[in-house]
């Protein structure tokens, strides 16, 4: 990995929520680790997928790289800028360039402004454009996400999901940025229609060279358009590897299982695989256990998992886990 | 379904005219309130006492100060007994087709000989007046305390709504009470000079309404305040906020943009339920003559002036009561069915 093809640099990122107590005198009582120190690079041009079961931290990690969470602690480089030291000024400038699409798409549009005026303002807040040429450019990237463009004085309101998060798209790509943090942007929508906006999103990426963040709360979402994934768990990332590598040669325990549960398109292969239930919850990210944060659902975990947090290493060159007994899980699990 | 068909949907294939062209949350909340009578009767009852209030000189025979020594006390519907000089000289309606209404009592006399018609048509100038700035002062505060308290969180949230709870803790209306009283010795000694002076003129400039406006603003933002600042806080966290930010937008851009639009809608039903309250407290400042200056005619005021004699002259209590209980229903159903309007709505929606 060269380092002047990177674009984005995730250093040791933290990010914990206080918990306070107290209504005039306020003292932290502890706090959700939401992101504990969390490292990766993204490449110009590629798609990073980013899964992880629901409350394990993939929003905050998207959000904290984009600064709209202040981190606890680490370091974001932005085209070797430093986002965590940038100032206001920097940052606003920077924001042209990375963008986020979130969540849900119910959410994340003003009920209040109609779309053109949603798909408008990063143009109005740039001062990009006269009000004409914004107008214009809003009915072009409508057109781009595959909405009719007639549809600019129509509220939010009137659209449906797969609809709204076209929206969502075409604000985000209103400032054509470079970077787009995807925040499961199809796992609100009908699996009908998710195709189509993944769809979207890559021809997008082709057409004007995209880089993502994909986050999705299960394999088989990103499987198809990430070129690498990592695999988080409670804050953490636990694995990370080219997409083919991770689902070929899966090492972590927790990947395994995740891998488990995507199914198969053959049946007589679905039928030989082993599947791995994890039992018990996910533990509290307020509280986590000691050592390998996985240790409680781990199948194969032993003594050291709990008194020992392993080191997250290159494994083989580009494939990262952390786990003290990779071959024990090679042996045990598949 | 490909995207092309879902838009298909949302054009009307009869009459092809929604095309393009979409409804606001507001206006779909407007369909909702006109399908409710009783609110709209409220809206048409409310208009119409605002038209006769601003058009107040049209619609009465005397200004509401006119003594008239030689016919006080009348029963309603009784002709005058006057002197043709008297109303050539300060009937407004003399010389119209109106002019029966100079020598004819439409509500009676009151025991000074004013024309109580004149002085109830005067009087929903002060309960209007009443409604709509006390309210907005109200609205206003509160709003602006309660958005940036909502918005900035942390420290400063809980330091402003401390404030807000500390004074929601003082018994305001008897302190209140208390400076009224103290202002108003103050303007009877003839204070016109320093701070104090100017509320004075202010005051006596607007009927003895100021130190009502700034009482009741006074009592009511605290809640305003808390309101605006519940609203905020659920949209603060919301989604499109966080995109706002995300695409570099300043604070008082997300304010101004996404907060305010958002919550100002609640909150002015909120504050449209308050208006009868509002009526009803200047009502009651009146009647215990700390609010409106004589002879600035307050249907509070002037049923304190009748009650003295509500067995012999009931009517002018009577009218004032009606007045006042008519115009807070009417408030009343008029907020019940915007709530209800936007509450609907809500309902609707996903
Ligand atoms: N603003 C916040 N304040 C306090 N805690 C938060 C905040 N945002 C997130 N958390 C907590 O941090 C943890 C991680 O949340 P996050 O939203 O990043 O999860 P996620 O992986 O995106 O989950 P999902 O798949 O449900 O979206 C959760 O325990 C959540 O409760
Ligand atoms: S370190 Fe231990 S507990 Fe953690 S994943 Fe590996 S084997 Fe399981
Ligand atoms: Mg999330």
């Amino acid at each position: 990995m060269t380092k002047n093809n990177t674009l984005v640099r995730v250093e040791h990122l933290v990010k914990h929520f206080p918990i306070t107590r107290g209504i005039v005198f306020q003292k932290q009582v502890g706090a959700v680790k939401a992101v504990d120190g969390v490292s990766f690079n993204i490449r110009k041009g590629e798609t990073l997928g980013l899964v992880g079961e629901s409350g394990c931290g993939k929003t905050t990690t998207g959000r904290t790289i984009l600064q709209l969470h202040k981190p606890t602690s680490g370091k974001v480089f932005f085209q070797d800028i430093d986002l965590t030291e940038a100032s206001e000024g920097t940052l606003r400038e920077l924001r042209r360039n990375m963008q986020i699409i979130f969540q849900d798409p119910y959410a994340s549009l003003n009920p209040r402004m109609t779309v053109g005026r949603i798909i408008a303002e990063p143009l109005e807040v740039h001062n990009i454009g006269s009000p004409k040429d914004r107008r214009d450019r809003v009915q072009e990237l409508l057109r781009l996400v595959g909405l009719n463009p007639y549809f600019v004085n129509r509220y939010p309101h009137e659209f449906s999901g797969g609809q709204r998060q076209r929206i969502g798209v075409a604000r985000a790509l209103a400032l054509e940025p470079e970077f787009i943090v995807c925040d499961e942007p199809i796992s609100a929508l009908d699996v009908s229609i998710q195709a189509q906006v993944v769809n979207l999103l890559e021809e997008l990426q082709e057409e004007m060279g995209l880089t993502y963040l994909f986050i999705a709360h299960d394999l088989s979402m990103v499987k198809h358009i990430s070129n690498r994934i990592a695999v988080m768990y409670l804050g953490k990332i636990v694995e990370m590897a080219d997409r083919d590598v991770l689902f070929g040669n899966t090492l972590h325990p927790y990947s395994i299982a995740l891998l488990s549960a995507v199914p198969l398109h053959n049946p007589a292969e679905e039928r030989k695989r082993k599947r791995i239930i994890l039992v018990g919850d996910v533990p509290s990210p307020a509280n986590p256990p000691s050592g390998c944060r996985f240790h409680t659902r781990c199948p194969i975990a032993e003594k050291r998992c709990e008194m020992e947090d392993p080191e997250f290493r290159e494994y083989e060159p580009g494939h990262w886990v952390a786990c003290h007994f990779v071959e024990k899980a090679q042996q045990k699990m598949k | 379904m490909s995207p092309e068909k879902e838009m298909e949907q949302l054009v009307n294939k009869k009459t092809g005219k929604e095309y393009g062209r979409g409804r606001s949350p507001a206006q779909d909340a407007f369909r909702e309130f006109r399908r409710n009578k009783i609110a709209v009767a409220g809206v048409i009852f409310v208009t119409l006492v605002v038209l006769v209030a601003i058009f107040a000189p049209v619609f009465t025979p005397y200004s509401f100060a006119q003594q008239n020594r030689y016919s006080n006390r009348q029963k309603a519907f009784t002709g005058y007994d006057i002197t043709t000089d008297f109303a050539e000289e300060n009937c407004h309606w003399y010389n119209t087709p109106l002019e029966w209404g100079c020598t004819f009592y439409i509500a009676g006399s009151d025991p000074l000989g004013r024309d109580l018609w004149s002085r109830l048509i005067y009087g929903a100038r002060v309960s209007l007046a009443v409604a709509f700035v006390a309210s907005s002062v109200s609205l206003i505060i509160g709003m602006i305390y309660g958005t940036i308290s909502g918005y900035a969180g942390g420290k400063v949230d809980m330091i402003m709504m401390r404030i807000v709870d500390f004074l929601y803790s003082v018994p305001l209306l008897p302190i209140i009470i208390m400076m009224t009283v103290y202002f108003k010795a103050l303007a009877r000694r003839g204070v016109t000079t320093g701070f104090m002076g100017t509320l004075i003129v202010l005051n006596r400039a607007t009927g003895g309404l100021f130190f009502v406006f700034i009482a009741i603003g006074a009592l009511n933002w605290l809640g305003m305040a808390r309101q605006a600042r519940g609203q905020v806080l659920s949209y603060k966290e919301k989604e499109f906020v966080e995109a706002a930010r995300a695409i570099g937008a300043k604070d008082g851009h997300i304010m101004m943009k996404h907060l305010l639009p958002n919550v100002i809608g609640p909150l002015l039903i909120i504050e449209s339920l308050q208006i009868p309250g509002y009526i009803f407290l200047e009502a009651t400042l009146s009647f215990i003559g700390l609010g409106v200056d004589p002879p600035t005619p307050s249907w509070g005021a002037m049923i304190n002036e009748g009650y003295g004699g509500i067995k012999s002259n009931p009517h002018l209590v009577l009218f004032p009561g009606i007045a006042l209980a008519l115009t807070t229903l009417a408030f009343n159903f008029m907020g019940d069915g915007l709530r209800d309007a936007f509450d609907a709505r809500l309902r609707g929606r996903k």
